[in-house]
């Protein structure tokens, strides 16, 4: 299997061209050859979530996904969602309502909770639950995932508001 | 002074010490992807090493061939045990006194065991090397029951039976039979027979402690690179214990320890699973050696799930004896322990069923005797202690279970039945029948404050309404009240008994000052996502009187940090947090004759104040430490040398034992068997509270924990050795879904040993929480004559619990 192909893809805003076999996996594209580590491998059979990015608008499990697949699209990471000059809402609210304690899960869960606050801006506790189960986390018990999930939202929501 | 209108609570407050919930200063990185795990590390030349595994469970292996392997594109190296017999590497010793194959040495005992390593240029690579390699095998009969195993004629190991057949002695003394590994006891045998025999009450009940695994998020995995040039090497892994594994490294590849540099990155959880030595770190290093380039090794969740750390797989049977009025008067428990192909428990040295003789309890019980036989199955070997101190959860298990089947036996409250055989207050320090001696505690005062906050008459008597109309034929759902009180054992240990591999089970901190009052301390331990930078901090703040936002606390690089025996069993706090806080004191000390110095009063005339020190009725006369910081490298004190640094090796001189009162609330579905938590009440005693909001997040977590192990997470065998939960969609791990809000209280006992009285609380919620889970199943079916049905309590095994009392009929 040493048959390889040009992919152009669109990451976190920037256009990159990439060589790979068509067998290579979205998350070893964007770990191994565009050093973007913060989607984790965590288990390899889209349940755990931990590799979650945003393509075309939709939560993607990177780890299940060809790069070939994501040909010509706009691939979002936690590494394009903010940085130390401006942090996503979701950032600073994990932070201040301690949702992560190992932190393996959380660019994945950062990234998820982006698109579920635009699916639902203003989301119940349980549309929360239900919204994040994709995304497994070992060490929180979520509690303060769903805390944070809601400040965030409401900052946002805050945020939109004044803009108005 | 500027400093005069601020306040003593002013100066407290911005030091964020002890006690208050400082906000982790591991957050930035992680939530902007900036994490540093093993699998983000990337180095010249980097190649990736992957198994060959078994498809058997037991099985002779006549022969490899890895020529195929060698042709495809990409392969550098293929390593089977040949390859490493004539360094001796083949075999490695396990923690628990027993030996590994590295590489299948002629058979394979379990399946996924590790039969070849394949190096290539990348994972790709390494897929289809693998592919290639051609194993024959030849099938043997399988074992994956340990009572069938002390039966059987087939000899699992033949590597531990002499040439007569007979088996030789173990690691813990004589053996039983050829699949057997050891007897532990602990207590008085004859004086316990005896008073069961004579009781008024005795209570007797058998359950199975099912297999699990700790699971973390991030697989176990390393980096090894060898840099021929300097005769160093360097290895980055998922270690709970660098120092350890940089001397288990050093003492079986023969390189002079000082030539190592064992770093732990993030660690992306651990729970238990990343404490053990594994294979793939021998073959990486190995591979290093042999490629001359860093060799990075990684499991997939499948190896992860099938072959490093399992834990549980206990047997346990008990009786417990009492008088009519429930007072517990002996307790007896046998274990057969379930320890797979080899012995690979993390246990310290001289406890082959880890801290399992904490199986007494919360409870004043005088007599007891504990006896374990440890047997080799056709199964993965580890043993770990999943978010517990070694085999805590277990015991804990046992004894919450066996005070529900008492409570049973004498028709009695099972609330009442705790109180009444609670250690009490003025009882401690207690020494318990099996040996321990329980530090502090205060259990009918939590017990109390547990019962009053969930109302536990009203639950009873909405229980006994529900029973009615259930009978009555207005309901299909019964109500589950869980109870359980635990006594946890951490904070291993007191180096006269505590030891890895020889390894004393002290830890250490090492400070160091700089001019302009920030700092740097260094501990033997490693955070998996405790927030050590964080708390370890304000322990020092709270003794140093330094902002903890100017301490760094690093942690993981064997180069720079002390040594110690690494974060596992809730040891952390109890044993380098106080570590940290007598190293913060010998600083003190130091910085008391600076201050007196600068002052010009004697060292006795000054006292810490917060932050200063000040001279005694005069406090208006002070040396910040941010001023004595400065003093130490620019002033030339008379009989003090310069610098402001200090090490502390800290040897605990007892165990701590934290404490709590868990209430679950639960309804069962009758007809589908579903479980739905309405109520979880958590209180946890676990000394001195370094940061709350850090404690409340450890008890959601170990909470989810113990509710997955509760209700549906197992490792299951088939009969032929087949892991048949090997992936996440076989292997329960509770999403946001499945888990409910819990309310967390406390109760503050310090440990009256611990420079700072705090007992650590990472396990406490995991120790506590399954069988407080297990419990609630249990009571909703009790008054319909369930004594005990053994976990996970999937919807399937409680349907089938409703079929068998006959409440489908």
């Amino acid at each position: 299997m040493t048959q390889k192909n040009q992919y152009k893809l669109n990451v976190n805003g920037q256009t990159v061209e990439v060589t790979a076999e068509s067998r290579e996996l979205l998350i070893y594209t964007l770990r191994e050859k565009l050093n973007i580590t913060g989607p984790h491998i965590g288990c390899e059979t889209s349940h755990c979530g931990a590799c979650t990015v945003t393509i075309d608008g939709k939560s993607v499990k990177s780890c299940t996904m060809f790069v070939a697949q994501a040909e010509g699209k706009e691939i979002t990471t936690i590494e394009g969602l903010g940085g130390p000059d401006a942090l996503h809402p979701l950032q600073e609210a994990f932070k201040e309502h301690h949702g992560l304690q190992c932190g393996y899960c959380t660019p994945g869960m950062i990234t998820r909770a982006t698109k579920l606050l635009e699916e639902i801006p203003n989301p119940t506790e349980e549309e929360i639950r239900f919204g994040m189960a994709g995304n497994i986390c070992r060490c929180t018990g979520y509690q303060n995932i769903v805390k944070s999930i809601k400040a965030a939202a409401a900052e946002i929501n805050a945020a939109k508001e004044a803009a108005q | 002074m500027k400093d005069e209108a601020v306040t003593r609570e002013d100066r407290v407050a911005s030091l964020k010490g002890m006690g208050c919930s400082r906000k982790r200063v591991e957050d930035a990185r992680f939530t902007q992807g900036k994490g540093n795990y093993v699998d983000d590390i990337k180095l010249d030349g980097m190649l990736f090493g992957d198994f060959v595994r078994s498809p058997y469970a037991h099985a002779k292996i006549t022969n490899i061939d890895t020529s195929a392997a060698m042709e495809v594109p990409g392969v550098l190296a293929v390593l089977t045990a040949a390859d490493l017999a004539p360094l001796g590497l083949h075999w490695m010793p396990t923690l628990a006194g027993d030996k590994q194959m590295v590489l299948a040495d002629g058979k394979v005992l379990f399946q996924g065991q590790e039969v070849a390593f394949v190096v290539a240029e990348d994972r790709y690579a390494a897929a289809d090397g693998i592919e290639a390699v051609e194993v024959e095998y030849e099938e043997l009969p399988v074992i994956v029951d340990p009572f069938e195993a002390l039966q059987s004629d087939v000899v699992l190991r033949p590597d531990t039976v002499g040439e007569d057949g007979s088996p030789a002695d173990g690691a813990h003394g004589p053996r039983k039979h050829h699949n057997h590994i050891f007897t532990w006891e602990c207590g008085d045998k004859d004086p316990t027979e005896q008073v069961i025999s004579n009781a008024e009450v005795v209570a007797e009940e058998s359950m199975y402690y099912h297999r699990t695994h700790p699971c973390p998020l991030e697989t176990c995995g390393c980096v090894a690179s060898m840099d021929k040039v300097n005769g160093k090497l360097t290895l980055w892994g998922t270690f709970q214990a660098p120092h350890a594994i940089r001397t288990v490294v050093s003492l079986i590849s023969g390189i002079e320890e000082h030539n190592i540099r064992v770093i732990s990155p993030d660690i992306g959880g651990g729970f238990g699973n990343k404490v053990g030595a594994y294979p793939g770190y021998v073959c990486s290093v190995v591979a290093s050696i042999v490629t001359g380039k860093p060799v990075k090794w990684i499991e997939d969740r499948m190896d992860n799930l099938m072959t490093t750390a399992f834990a549980r797989d206990y047997w346990m049977k008990g009786r417990i004896s009492a008088t009519k009025d429930g007072k517990i008067t002996g307790l007896h428990c046998h274990v057969t322990a379930d320890h797979g192909g080899f012995d690979a428990c993390a246990d310290p040295t001289k406890f082959p069923a880890g801290f399992m003789n904490i199986c007494t309890g919360s409870y004043d019980i005088p007599t007891a005797f504990l006896e374990v036989d440890g047997v080799y199955t056709n199964k993965a070997p580890g043993g770990v202690s999943y978010r517990c101190s070694f085999r805590v959860t277990e015991a804990v298990y046992f004894i919450e279970r066996m005070i529900e089947v008492l409570a049973i036996e004498l028709d009695m409250d099972a609330s009442e039945l705790r109180k009444i055989n609670f250690i009490k207050k003025e009882q401690f320090p207690y020494k318990a029948a099996l040996g321990w001696e329980y530090d502090s505690g205060d259990y009918h005062t939590a017990w109390d404050k547990a019962m009053k906050a969930v109302d536990y008459d009203g639950l009873r008597a909405e229980q006994k309404q529900r029973i009615e109309d259930f009978k009555a034929g207005k309901t299909r759902k019964l109500l589950g009240i869980g109870l359980t009180h635990f006594t946890e054992i951490v904070g291993a240990g007191p180096v006269k008994n505590c030891d890895i591999l020889g390894l004393g089970m002290f830890d250490s901190c090492e400070i160091r000052i700089h001019p302009t009052g920030s700092a740097i301390a260094r501990l033997g331990t490693i955070s998996q996502g405790q927030g050590h930078a964080t708390t370890f901090a304000q322990i020092l703040a709270s003794e140093i009187g330094l902002p903890a936002d100017s301490i760094t606390i690093e942690e993981g690089d064997t180069d720079t940090a002390p040594y110690g025996l690494g974060t596992y069993g809730s040891r952390s706090t109890p044993v380098a947090g106080a570590a940290t806080a007598m190293a913060g004191r010998k600083i003190r000390a130091k910085a008391q004759m600076i201050a007196a110095y600068l002052l010009e009063v004697h060292d006795d005339d000054v006292e810490f104040d917060v932050d200063r020190f000040v001279v005694k009725g005069a406090p208006e006369k002070f040396k910040t430490m941010k001023e004595i910081a400065f003093a130490a490298y620019n002033q030339a004190i008379p009989g003090v040398e310069p610098g402001l640094e200090a090490v502390s090796y800290y040897d605990p001189p007892n165990m701590t034992y934290p404490f709590g009162a868990y209430v679950c609330v639960m309804e069962i579905d009758v007809d589908t068997g579903v479980t739905d938590i309405r109520q979880f009440y958590a209180l946890d005693d676990c000394g001195t509270r370094i940061n709350p909001m850090i404690i409340e997040g450890q008890i959601h977590g170990g909470l989810t924990e113990a509710l997955a192990v509760a209700l549906g997470q197992e490792i299951a065998y088939d009969d032929m050795g087949n892991v048949k939960t090997g992936t996440l969609m076989d292997f329960f791990l509770p999403t946001a879904w499945e888990v409910p809000n819990y309310e967390t209280d406390h109760t503050v006992t310090p440990s009256p040993h611990h420079p700072i009285g705090a007992k650590g609380v990472g396990e406490s919620p995991h120790v506590g929480g399954v069988p407080c889970f297990s419990n609630a199943v249990h009571d909703a079916f009790r008054a319909f004559g369930l004594r005990q049905t053994n976990m996970p309590h999937d919807h399937w095994r409680i349907w089938r619990t409703a079929n068998e009392l006959g409440l489908h009929d």
